[in-house]
């Protein structure tokens, strides 16, 4: 290498996230970090690909872009297609079973994502031995945390299936309306679990704000940065996952604007497209590129909510609240609490859903005056969730857009992966330890890459060292072997 | 006087005169696979997945008659494997995407592939571009899903007395068509015709009704195919 030449990190595949990824991470002659960039190198194609088809379909197929939380994509394509069919005012059995697995999902994808994903960087450090920081080495060390994670996961699953008929890939939401309402036989089971999950997930949210706490002053330097949240919040400002209007706060907690008809969205948020990644840039139209990006997810939610309806999650919040000193948080980190204290108010909605006896109502779905295009807006386990589709006059689908929480976390993740890279990399010696702290700060966003490049994939970081020249001089790669 | 048999699979099973060896195995409660074939219609024998050996010759049991004395074999390693191969090929002859299908667990192609145990087809997915035709107000043609059975032909001209779908082209560009026009809308079909309900697969369909049945509820997934008729 000459002495005058920089060089490039690559972290190739981005490990334990949904979907492949790569870092590239540029650096000067003297080992300065330049320039840090989050690639997404996974493509799909799928709002091409459902054109033509008929609108009915769309719900099912379209929640085949994810895995993990297909159930956003389904009851998003759903809402959207009740609109097509003038049915979106649904009967309270249509809308109690929907929330009732939106909060299913949101509760196993929140556990999943802390005990299976997160739990290794923050139990065992960020720099800590590769060959245990997984979730088998937190199964070695903690087996009752990791058990807990599993059967927390279950449950959720099985709220899923009693409600979409299949733990994955069900089709419970149709236009209009669902196609099931929850037996007794389907709701005993889960009652008989309540308490424990309620108990399980305290629990978790005791141990993400007891690390958040712990580590507060080093987490502020951690990938943090001031930004706009954006997140739909019920008509009374109260955080809502699956309905409401969109909100957007700066870093100030002030408004930009507030319940926004999710029809309306276009005139407030645009997409920008760059070069190097086949994942887009939305902004805040009224601020443009460059101070118009946002953070969603459970960071943006709690941050822009007015309240939470829920006792036990709305206390967690107030704490959280306090910390961040009254303003939104902007700690990168904090998402693990805030996403446990959603996890938390999942479980105290799905608790209230089934003693509730509309869940086995026998009216299911609703129509009336048939529209052209509609936009649907959900609140994803990972963030703000828009389906927007126009539908010919034959019921074929003519155009779909879809933007999804993890291009929405974009910019913030490119922000977080530069900010950590310039304060452990630079001038260092690269080692798996310290490129752990750049995922690390991508975990931190939960981000689903199949979901948001709507691909085929595999699972894997790949970060590039290159040189000023562009020339690549170290690359680390991990893919789906490991 | 005793009643004609043949013997099926080493089992000696009575038969009407007349009677082809599927319906007479299906009345003494042996299933023999199939998907053109339908009650109520005329045995076509298009898709060959009914295959058997009788009296040594490999025939379509839909169509064949039964006579007296005559040997059937149907459950040999041979004849699977070539029903199985049969069936492969229908599915990636076409786009079959049963993930997202509504006809899925409704579906008789589907529900063969189960019982015949294929996890995944061996052959190379032709990926045919193939169109929808959505243009009638309360029913569509979705040919990439087509199998080419005629069902839809047949139980339109013969039960009800239309003629609104033929067949037309050869070989590879062989589909389904609304005869009377290019467009289903111009084809005289209706929704309450009995050939919207013939279709095996997920190509003929009523609109707006798809996924109504959840999961668990559908035809096919308590049981697997041929349980039904089996069990009458």
């Amino acid at each position: 290498m000459e002495a005058t030449s920089g060089r490039r990190v690559v972290i190739e595949p981005v490990t334990r996230v949904e979907g492949h990824g790569k870092v590239t991470i540029l650096l000067d002659a003297e080992g300065h970090v330049e320039r840090a960039r989050f690639h997404v190198v996974e493509f799909r194609g799928f709002e091409r690909f459902i054109q033509g088809r008929p609108y009915w379909e769309v719900p099912v197929a379209v929640q085949r872009l994810c895995g993990i939380c297909p159930v956003s994509h389904h009851l998003a394509a759903a809402k959207a297609m009740d609109r097509i069919v003038g049915g979106e005012k649904l009967t309270p059995t249509a809308e109690k079973m929907r929330r009732l697995m939106h909060y299913g999902q949101t509760f196993q994808s929140h556990a999943l994502h802390f005990f299976h994903l997160a739990s290794p960087d923050l139990l065992f450090g960020f720099g800590s031995d590769v060959n245990a920081r997984h979730v088998l080495g937190v199964a070695a060390k903690h087996p009752d945390l990791a058990r807990q994670g599993i059967l927390m996961r279950r449950y959720g699953q099985e709220i899923i299936r009693v409600t979409a008929g299949k733990k994955v890939h069900g089709t419970g939401a149709i236009p209009g309306g669902v196609n099931k309402n929850l037996k007794v036989a389907e709701r005993d089971p889960l009652l008989a679990e309540l308490q424990q999950m309620r108990e399980w997930a305290q629990a978790t949210v005791k141990l993400a704000r007891e690390y958040t706490l712990a580590h507060v002053d080093s987490l502020g330097g951690f990938g943090s940065f001031p930004s706009n949240h954006v997140s739909l919040v019920r008509e009374d400002g109260a955080l809502d996952l699956y309905d409401g209007g969109l909100r957007a706060i700066d870093a100030q907690g002030r408004t930009i604007f507030d319940h926004v008809d999710p029809q309306r969205y276009l005139e407030f948020i645009a997409e920008e497209v760059k070069p190097w990644s086949y994942m887009k840039f939305p902004f805040i139209r009224s601020l443009g590129p460059e101070h118009g990006w946002y953070r969603v997810g459970p960071l943006a939610r709690i941050n822009a909510c007015t309240f939470i309806d829920t006792p036990l999650a709305e206390a967690e919040r107030k704490m959280f609240v306090e910390v961040a000193g009254g303003r939104p948080s902007t700690l990168t980190m904090a998402y693990h609490w805030a996403r446990m204290i959603e996890l938390l108010h999942a479980i105290e909605k799905i608790d209230a859903l089934l003693h509730d006896p509309d869940l086995q109502g026998t009216d299911l779905v609703v129509r009336g005056e048939r529209r052209g295009e509609a936009v649907a807006i959900v609140e994803a386990p990972r963030g703000t969730l828009f389906h927007h589709y126009k539908v010919d006059e034959n019921d074929q689908v003519t155009m779909a857009n879809l933007i999804v929480s993890t291009t929405s976390n974009n910019e913030p993740m490119n922000r977080a992966v530069t900010s950590v890279a310039k304060q452990f990399l630079d001038g260092q010696e690269i080692t798996e330890g310290l490129l752990n702290h750049v995922e690390v700060a991508i975990r931190a966003y939960d981000p689903c890459l199949s979901c948001a490049t709507h691909a085929l994939g595999q699972m894997p970081l790949d970060v590039e060292l290159r040189d000023a020249a562009g020339r690549l001089v170290a690359r680390r790669v991990k893919d789906s072997r490991g | 006087m005793s009643e004609p048999c043949i013997i099926f699979d080493g089992r000696e099973i009575p038969f009407v005169p007349g009677q082809t060896i599927l319906q007479a195995a299906e009345d003494a409660g042996a299933w023999i696979p199939r998907l053109c074939h339908k009650p109520g219609l005329e045995p076509y024998g298009s898709c060959r997945v009914c295959v058997v050996r009788a009296n040594g010759r490999t025939v379509s049991s839909c169509t064949f008659p039964a006579s007296l004395g005559m040997v059937v074999e149907c459950d040999t390693p041979d004849l699977l494997a070539m029903r199985k191969l049969i069936v492969e090929m229908l599915f990636v002859e076409g786009n079959h995407f049963c993930m997202s299908c509504e006809k899925s667990g409704h579906c008789e192609l589907q529900a063969l592939g189960y019982r015949l145990g294929i996890t995944a087809p061996q052959l190379e997915y032709q990926f045919p571009r193939r169109q929808v035709d959505a243009s009638h107000p309360d029913v569509l043609i979705d040919h990439n899903r087509c199998i080419l059975c005629t069902r839809c032909v047949r139980t339109s001209r013969d039960l009800d007395g239309k003629d609104v779908f033929a067949v037309v082209g050869r070989g590879p560009h062989r589909r389904i068509a609304a005869s009377a026009g290019t467009r289903l809308r111009d084809s005289g079909a209706d929704v309450s015709d009995r050939a919207v309900d013939a279709c095996p697969v997920g190509a003929l369909l009523r609109k707006r009704v798809g996924f109504s049945v959840p999961v668990g509820l559908r035809p096919y997934d308590a049981v697997p195919i041929g349980s039904q008729e089996v069990a009458r």
